[in-house]
């Protein structure tokens, strides 16, 4: 028999309507491979009874002919998505054992399409690392290792999604990007994943970051799982004000991976001196593959890419260092309280006992580049050049329908080898934040693996709202690829 | 720009967080290194640009003026806010005295 946790959303959804299995046989398979795989440290929380309930709820529906989208699926949840009842920690001291007394808008658009929980994802603390090191709860180790038998990260920040997918703990993950924590993970482990545009999922009950730049998205092992889970995820909600007040498309049913027609963009500040030989080959196989398609290939230029990672860690702490103000020691999570201590020293302590170094580097920088005397160098500079990054992208769009680039600028490091200086850390986004910084639709596919035997993404990005051209060329790339490498278990 | 020690203690009072100079000694090359590299952005000619202020075109949205117009966002709630509380009493969030 078919081992249940190799399946794609697509396979276990259609299985479980055609009867060749009942929801509960997949539920519990997911289970019982996430308790053997605690070695990968990808769930933070497991949620096993979730699984199973919404499994007999879907067994039950489609005994009474009332199937869901989404019945029988069991999912990951990355843990910055407000869960009700269950722990939601963002990864942090400051919350561990926060227990929401609501449930945000995406996990409850997917459990209303008859999902399931598998447990809560482990990520970068606050969501903002690149490698998932930065979690109160330990790192995530990625199921792919080194050469060498390193081990490696599995990206971040979503990075307990991008090894569960990679491992078979789950068929499909939710992730969060605010400048490539779907994208890279998804590239570091041969997995794939889609960034909608800004505003397309709702980000009511997601543990806020950097809010102009936040954006929920699906993860998952194929392009037509990432369009099944997004169509779930994605629509307007009145709780969220940069929520799109727009209809959801059918995305799945017009996936094709046909490009006649299409142009197909190639922006060669993408490919700076020193680009790795293994990072432009694969690009240029790409390349390939989508003119095999039947697209056309131009080349574009975007001039300001050169600062897109400097704005990003700008905006991005700036942001952070006021969403994070909420963390107070009085309303939720972590309280200090020193003995004697007043309001002022209670703030101060608890924010230094909740916060990690990451997170408290990043609200300092934020803090300081807000204020008095140096907001306008900083802050609003940074705002300006934001919008030229977005116009570079508006005026490539006038020669390309959607832009192929590479999603990493290198395969995954081993865990503790970026630590050093943060400064080396930021880099690794250096391909993602500038779509991010434009509010775009970009996803990562599997394109190939190194010659160490690790695997390579490539990016698409499209025009706003046109995830629809995004995920066929993602299509028509991952039909040519054709990567079915995977991690051999070790855990 | 470049920060010193001093700057990194005022800086982490503005955000609440509580430094120890050594702290405060280990964050200044850190936080330089940063500051230093993000302040390329200067050489950009930004002149009659317009700082963004939302990446997707959209327009803010009013609810009706009415208690509960979204029973997820209104009121009567009272012990669910307060369920994660580090302190709660009497219906109120608990802190220390902050009037002598």
């Amino acid at each position: 028999m078919t081992n249940l946790t190799d399946l794609t959303v697509a396979e276990i959804r259609d299985g479980v309507a055609g009867g060749d299995f009942s929801a509960r046989e997949v539920a519990s398979a997911f289970n019982v491979a996430v308790a053997d795989a605690r070695a990968l440290n990808a769930y933070i929380v497991e949620t096993p009874d979730h699984a199973l309930a919404a499994a007999d709820q879907a067994d039950a529906d489609r005994a009474s002919g009332t199937l869901k989208p989404l019945s029988g699926v069991p999912l990951g949840m990355k843990d910055l998505f407000a869960t009700q009842g269950v722990q939601t920690s963002a990864a942090s001291k400051m919350l561990e054992g926060f227990k929401p007394e609501y449930e945000s808008t995406v996990s409850g658009k997917l459990w209303d399409a008859g999902a399931g929980m598998l447990g809560k994802l482990n990520l970068d603390q606050f969501a903002m690392g690149s490698s998932n090191e930065s979690s109160y709860f330990g790192s995530v180790i990625s199921p792919w290792k080194g050469a060498d038998g390193a081990q490696l990260t599995p990206g971040g920040s979503s990075g307990g999604s991008s090894a569960a997918l990679a491992a078979r703990l789950c068929p499909g993950a939710t992730g969060t990007d605010t400048g490539g924590s779907i994208r890279q993970p998804a590239a570091y482990t041969g997995t794939a994943g889609i960034k909608p545009t800004y505003g397309r999922c709702s980000r009511w009950g997601v543990v806020a970051f950097a809010s102009s730049l936040d954006q929920p998205g699906a993860m998952a092992r194929t392009v037509k799982d990432n369009a099944i889970l997004l169509e779930a995820m994605a629509g307007f909600d009145a709780k969220d004000a940069t929520s799109l007040d727009l209809p959801v498309p059918n995305w799945e049913a017009a996936l094709s991976g046909d490009l006649k027609g299409k142009k197909v963009g190639i922006p060669k500040e993408y490919r700076p001196d020193g680009l790795n030989t293994e990072i432009a080959a694969l690009w240029d196989k790409g390349v390939a593959w989508l003119k095999d398609a039947g697209a056309e290939v131009v080349e574009v230029s975007l001039p300001h890419t050169k600062y897109a990672l400097a704005t990003y860690y700008i905006i991005a702490p700036a942001e952070a260092s006021s969403n994070l103000a909420r963390y107070d020691g009085v309303r939720y999570g972590l309280r200090n309280l020193p003995d004697g201590a007043g309001l002022q020293d209670m703030y101060a302590a608890t924010r230094a006992e909740g916060f990690g170094d990451e997170v408290k580097r990043r609200i300092l920088i934020g803090t300081y580049v807000l204020s008095a005397g140096f907001y306008d160098a900083y802050y609003t500079q940074a705002g300006k050049v934001r919008t030229l990054i977005q116009q570079d992208f508006m005026k490539a769009f006038e020669q390309c329908d959607v832009l192929l680039t590479p999603t990493a600028p290198s395969a995954a490091f081993p865990l503790g080898g970026n630590n050093a200086d943060p400064l080396e850390m930021y880099l690794n986004d250096v391909f993602t934040v500038p779509a991010s910084l434009a509010g775009l639709p970009a996803m990562s596919v599997p394109g190939g693996l190194s010659a160490d035997g690790l695997p390579l993404g490539l990016q698409i990005i499209g025009r706003p709202l046109d995830e629809q051209g995004v995920l066929n060329a993602a299509l028509a790339l991952e039909e040519r690829a054709g990567f079915t490498a995977r991690a051999e278990k070790w855990w | 720009m470049s920060v010193d020690s001093s700057t990194v203690k005022k800086v982490a009072s503005l955000a609440r967080i509580a430094v120890t100079d050594a702290d405060a000694e280990k964050l200044v090359p850190e936080l330089n290194s940063i500051i230093g590299w993000v302040e390329q952005l200067g050489e950009v000619d930004v002149t009659g640009v317009e700082p963004m202020t939302a990446v997707i075109p959209n327009t803010l949205r009013l609810r009706d003026d009415v208690v509960n117009a979204d029973p997820q966002t209104g009121g009567g709630i009272r012990d669910k806010v307060l369920a994660n509380a580090p302190q709660a009493e009497h219906g109120f969030f608990a802190v220390p005295k902050v009037i002598e």
